[in-house]
């Protein structure tokens, strides 16, 4: 194939008990938008990592505009025109725009120089930008731009983009399409990484399926449907969960005109925060990371505590009130973080169910531990849950990502809650997984609990959430029935472009 | 009673009792930026106050005896970088076990030169401005050692802030993941920050034993270390504040010697602690201060594993 | 090339076989010091480990100078391991130990001559307030203003030494020692004495507390839900905070019992084997504690052996400095080795070795 720019042929890479990639071929063509598509844990990552220089593949060869291309790190991949925005940003938050995009080039210019380059440059691709401001200040719509102008400024001839829109507006989504076409159209070709269909058939030229490693198969975006991808993608049909309608019932948790200062440097401050949910209800929260989403959290599980007559539940002010009395009264919550914040990584699964149950499952007499009853808790959820280990002894770290999700929210499910407040709950866990796990937040609000579901995936949210509502900026906009919301009106809520410009290219 | 001291004395002493915390503080400030808490400063600085002091001793050359200063410094803080960087271990468990070995190495390196005297350490020459009325004692009439600590003050402040190995280096501590994840070498880098630490501090160490005392005694840094890593914080991570914080100390040693020389009425013990009561009342001071701490690198004494 | 791989959970037998892996690495480096130092290694060795417990001519002596020794250390071990645990880091325990030694044998020396079944009890409870007191300067300064812990308990160790020179020459000096700098014997002064309790063991009160101390921190450890909150403290601060864990609270549990435990450990050492406030009455305990606490692996058990194992060479070193003119800097230097050598091998129980070329960058 003379025309393209990067193929790969039979990659393989194994880590210890799993094939992350399976003899993967696939082709770029100069200015093609090509899409790699499949769910968390089909080795999408793995494979951008190798084409990157930051992982070595096991066997197979790559071939860069003809020429045989084994980057030996990033640096090598860089000089050779790959550029790469990753999911996670690569940012300093304490350093600036310029600082920042200094560091990703090989030998940047003086100062001066820079900063007018990134002017330029990022008002061409109509993604304006401050060189002199403080990254850890940039909203996460901001700070990608950083790291695709950052990219830019090497002109690389291959982009690759590792879910860039999981953390914009619809808005913004928009002008970095735009952005990306115009690329394209020069020239640029563009691996795209994403497992959100509608945008790749708007998007791409055409589209790579990965599936547990291997290429499962490939196809035309725009000729496809939907359907036929996601069948591809998940291999199996999807069970959707069912959504029993049920009156409302009182008003259970009550947050009125709440502010919250921030705590961190570069954290979030919740301003006038309004919110009611009622016994039965789903209220689901949408809006861009970092707009105080775990800050909204800390508020109802009672690890940040507030003055008083800004938030009751049942009526009882419990601004004061630490997690523990919270769980006293059946307030439970399960945050983003899985490792760290909602369990401990290096404990024991049994440890960790202890971390969360110990009061509402009577797990200790006078302060002495009943560790009997605790594995039995733990048992309970592994089994209920059916989180894959190989027992219950094993630290929370050595889980996969989504079967660790699966034990943190199951282990606040089997609490019986009467009100629970999750962040992200189906983050890095498998479709059926996700399922399940949405399925058992419906029938909590079933049997006459108020849930609060924080999401950034806005289908999840419209398809369990009774309300919906927003956040951005730490303001929380009025909640609105979810049923028949468009994705328009859903942006808007979101801030839409954060007040930014529009591209105009 | 009329205390009998004297400005001048006082001021030109403050530089010289100064110096040896300084250098150690700005060793240690560039580990920190790097993301590495090494809480060996002590320790470090004790081997190269022997080190230096014999080296001069033997060899009868002060030069020689800086870098042999600087030399042992830096190997002792090769192990705590082996230790912390390689094999991951605790940065603060490490940290302690360097100042408790070195205390224990540098005393029995040390036993066959207590009471002997280093050859002297000649001032620099500055012609007629070392004869300025009140000026030239206070600035210009010390050794070499002081003005070099106040120009790598001047270097590690230029190259933080404008060149490209100080934005690695500050990148690598605010954010090793990142930064291992655009290519850069996080364990290497910090394994020249840790050495270059080690390395100031031994200097530091030397001109203890060779210039502000100049004697080896068992133990004779006597918490310097310490008071080193204090200014770090006091500092705010910036080498001018250290700057200012080291002479501040200085100027409340000198001072506390003076009081004890003049016979204040006050007990010794008292005027003696008064040093670490102060150094302790600034750290509260600094630390309440939410904008100074904020400075810190945000991965400080966290370990890196490049997981793949 | 080598290169390391996380375990998915920490080795259970890693955990325990590299305390053991250390002190063979010790005993290797450690001889090749004594070599360089011009004395035969083996003998040094011997003299060290073995001498102090075997060999009849000095048996008698120092087996009951072994728990003399480990007692302190193993108390003060115990209460540094709770804040190591929990990320607490007491790094100040010799300032601790000395105030509780000073405020014991105060509370003796002022009811000297008074002959009561209460003085020693009440020094007791005197020497773990002291060290409590002294450790909830910097327990408070942390809640209060964030200040950095190890530092601050590290220079009020300074400040302790300093206050006990005050002491020794001035107020709680013995007005019948000529002038001498010093306080009264208290072995000699029967209602206040920390003796010996059973003939030629060396047991006394000191090392009663410090068994008993192990045995509280093994039930709260792996029994009771305070002791989990310190592990979950230490090892994931956020979780512990989600966990409705209160940080401040646990600063100054953890810095309030190790404080306690130094002050009793200074306390029984100042009424017991070293009898009197002097100037330079602390000897390093609190310090070598810190070493002991690792070689125990935070462990209570663990702690129980490295606090005899540590005194062991305390005793030896004393011995090798007697017989063979090992000179005492040299037993320090080993000790500290001991502890690097520790921090090496440490890596083998969360990370397994392998043989294979790394990966890129």
């Amino acid at each position: 194939m003379t025309d393209s720019l990067l193929t790969l042929d039979n990659l393989t890479k194994a880590y210890p008990g799993v094939v992350a990639n399976d003899k993967v071929s696939l082709s770029i063509g100069p200015g093609e938008i090509h899409s790699l598509l499949g769910e968390n844990g089909a080795g999408k990552s793995t494979l951008v990592k190798m084409i990157y220089g930051l992982v070595k593949p096991d066997s197979g060869r790559m071939t860069l505009h003809g020429a045989p291309y084994a980057p030996a790190e990033p640096k090598a991949a860089r000089a050779s025109g790959v550029a790469m925005v990753f999911q996670h940003f690569s940012l300093f938050e304490a350093l600036d725009v310029a600082e920042n995009i200094a560091l990703g080039m090989e030998k940047p210019p003086p100062r001066r120089d820079l900063s007018e380059q990134i002017r330029t440059v990022s008002h061409a691709y109509g993604l304006p930008l401050d060189p002199g401001r403080r990254v850890g200040e940039l909203s996460a719509g901001e700070r990608q731009r950083v790291e695709i102008v950052r990219c830019l400024l090497q002109n690389p001839r291959l982009l690759i983009m590792d879910e860039p829109t999981s953390v914009l507006t619809p808005q913004e989504v928009d002008i970095l399409f735009t952005t990306l076409r115009k690329l394209s159209a020069e020239g640029t070709a563009i691996l795209y990484i994403s497992h959100k269909l509608d945008e790749i058939r708007s998007l791409c030229d055409s589209a790579t399926v990965l599936r547990l490693g291997k290429v499962v198969g490939s196809c035309i975006p725009a000729q496809s449907t939907a359907r036929e991808m996601a069948e591809m993608m998940i291999g199996t049909s999807l069970k959707t969960p069912t959504r029993p309608a049920g009156e409302p019932g009182e008003v259970l948790l009550n947050i009125t005109a709440l502010d919250l200062p921030s705590t961190s440097q570069f954290g979030t401050s919740l301003r006038g925060v309004d919110l009611q949910v009622r016994a039965g209800q789903v209220v689901g929260i949408g809006g861009v990371a970092g707009n105080g989403q775990e800050e909204l959290l800390s508020v109802i599980s009672g690890e940040a505590c507030v003055p008083t007559g800004h938030i009751t539940f049942k009526g009882q002010d419990i601004g004061g009130l630490g997690p523990n009395q919270r769980r006293a009264l059946g307030i439970l919550s399960a945050p983003e973080e899985r490792l760290g914040h909602a369990a401990a990584p290096d404990m024991s699964l049994v440890e960790n169910a202890l971390l969360t149950g110990t009061l509402r499952k009577g797990l200790s007499r006078n302060g002495f531990l009943d560790w009997t009853a605790t594995r039995a808790f733990a048992a309970d959820i592994i089994d209920t849950f059916d989180v894959r280990t190989p027992n219950a002894d094993v630290a929370a770290r050595a889980l996969s990502g989504g079967n660790l999700q699966k034990f943190v929210i199951g282990r606040e499910v089997l609490q019986a809650p009467t009100c629970l407040v999750v962040n992200q709950p189906t983050w890095g866990v498998d479709a059926s997984a996700a399922a399940a796990i949405r399925q058992a937040l419906l029938d909590l609000a079933q049997q006459g609990a108020a849930v609060v579901v924080i999401s950034q995936d806005l289908d999840e949210l419209l398809e369990i959430s009774d309300l919906f509502a927003a956040l951005n900026g730490g303001r929380l906009s009025a909640p609105r029935p979810a049923y028949g919301l468009t994705l328009d009106e859903i942006g808007l809520m979101m801030g839409g472009a954060h007040d930014m410009e529009v591209a105009h290219v | 009673m009329m205390l009998n001291i004297s400005l001048e004395l006082l001021l030109a002493s403050l530089m010289v009792a100064a110096t040896p915390i300084l250098l150690a503080a700005l060793g240690e400030l560039v580990t920190e930026k790097s993301g590495v808490l090494n809480l060996g400063v002590e320790g470090m600085m004790i081997i190269g106050a022997i080190c230096g002091f014999a080296v001069a001793v033997e060899t009868g050359s002060t030069i020689l005896g800086f870098i042999a200063a600087a030399l042992g410094g830096a190997v002792l803080s090769l192990i705590f970088a082996v230790l912390t960087q390689v094999l991951m271990s605790n940065q603060v468990a490490t940290g302690l076990a360097l100042t408790l070995f070195g205390l224990g190495f540098s005393a029995l390196i040390g036993q066959s030169y207590a009471g002997l005297k280093p050859p002297p350490v000649p001032e620099l020459d500055f012609g007629p401005l070392s004869n300025l009325p009140f000026v030239g004692p206070v600035l210009f009439q010390h050794d070499a050692m002081v003005y070099v600590s106040i120009a790598l003050v001047a270097a590690i402040w230029a190259v933080l802030r404008f060149s490209r190995v100080g934005l690695i280096l500050r990148a690598v501590g605010e954010n090793h993941d990142a930064a291992h994840a655009l290519g850069y070498k996080v364990v290497r880098i910090r394994i020249l920050a840790i050495l270059f630490g080690g390395a100031c501090a031994g200097l530091g160490g030397a001109y203890l034993s060779l210039v502000r005392v100049p004697q080896w005694t068992e133990g004779m840094t006597a918490g310097a270390g310490w008071i080193a890593l204090a200014l770090v914080v006091f500092g705010a991570w910036k080498p001018w504040r250290v700057l200012l914080g080291a002479y501040l100390f200085g100027g409340i040693t000198v001072l506390q010697l003076n009081l004890q020389a003049a016979g204040l009425a006050v007990p010794v013990e008292i005027l003696s602690m008064s040093p670490y009561v102060i150094t302790i009342l600034v750290l509260v001071v600094m630390s309440a201060d939410r904008r100074a701490s904020l400075n810190a690198p945000a991965t400080l004494g966290r370990v890196f594993h490049a997981s793949n | 090339m080598i290169r390391l791989e996380r375990r998915p959970s920490p080795s259970r037998m890693w955990t325990a076989l590299t305390p053991v892996m250390a002190v063979l690495a010790t005993m290797i480096a450690g001889g090749i010091m004594f070599a360089a130092l011009g004395k035969d290694p083996v003998e040094a060795i011997r003299t060290i480990f073995w001498d102090p417990l075997f060999n009849e001519q000095f048996a008698a002596y120092s087996r009951p100078q072994l728990l003399v020794k480990a007692g302190p250390l193993i108390l003060i071990a115990i209460g540094l391991s709770l804040g190591f645990r929990a990320g607490v880091w007491n790094i100040g325990a010799e300032g601790q130990y000395i105030i509780g030694a000073i405020c014991g044998a105060a509370v003796g020396l002022a009811l000297y001559p008074l002959d009561s079944p209460i003085v020693f009890p009440l020094m007791v409870l005197a020497g773990a307030l002291g060290g409590w007191a002294w450790a909830m300067i910097p327990a408070i300064l942390k809640t209060r203003f964030n200040t950095n812990e190890i530092l601050v308990s590290l220079l009020l160790v300074y400040v302790a030494e300093q206050l006990l020179a005050s002491m020794a020459l001035g107020l709680l000096r013995n007005p019948e020692g000529g002038g001498f700098p010093g306080s009264r014997n208290l072995q000699q002064y029967d209602a206040a004495a920390n003796l010996e309790l059973f003939a030629g063991t060396g047991v006394h009160w000191g090392v009663v507390t410090a068994f008993i101390a192990v045995i509280f921190a093994y039930v709260l450890l792996s029994r009771h839900l305070l002791g989990f909150q310190i592990r979950v403290a230490g090892s994931a601060p956020r979780a512990a905070r989600f966990a409705g864990v209160n940080p401040a609270a646990l600063v100054v549990i953890c810095l309030g019992i190790s404080g306690a435990l130094a002050g009793l450990a200074g306390m029984f050492e100042v009424a017991g084997p070293a009898g009197q406030i002097t100037i330079d009455f602390n000897s390093n305990y609190g310090f070598t504690a810190i070493i002991v606490a690792f070689l125990g692996r935070l462990n209570p058990i663990g702690i129980l052996l490295a606090g005899i194992l540590m005194a062991l060479t305390y005793i030896g070193g004393e011995l090798a400095q007697f017989m063979l003119g090992v000179p005492a800097a040299a037993i320090q230097a080993f000790q500290g080795m001991l502890l690097f050598f520790l921090l090496a091998v440490d890596v083998l129980s969360n990370f397994r070795l392998r043989l294979g070329k790394p990966e890129a960058a």
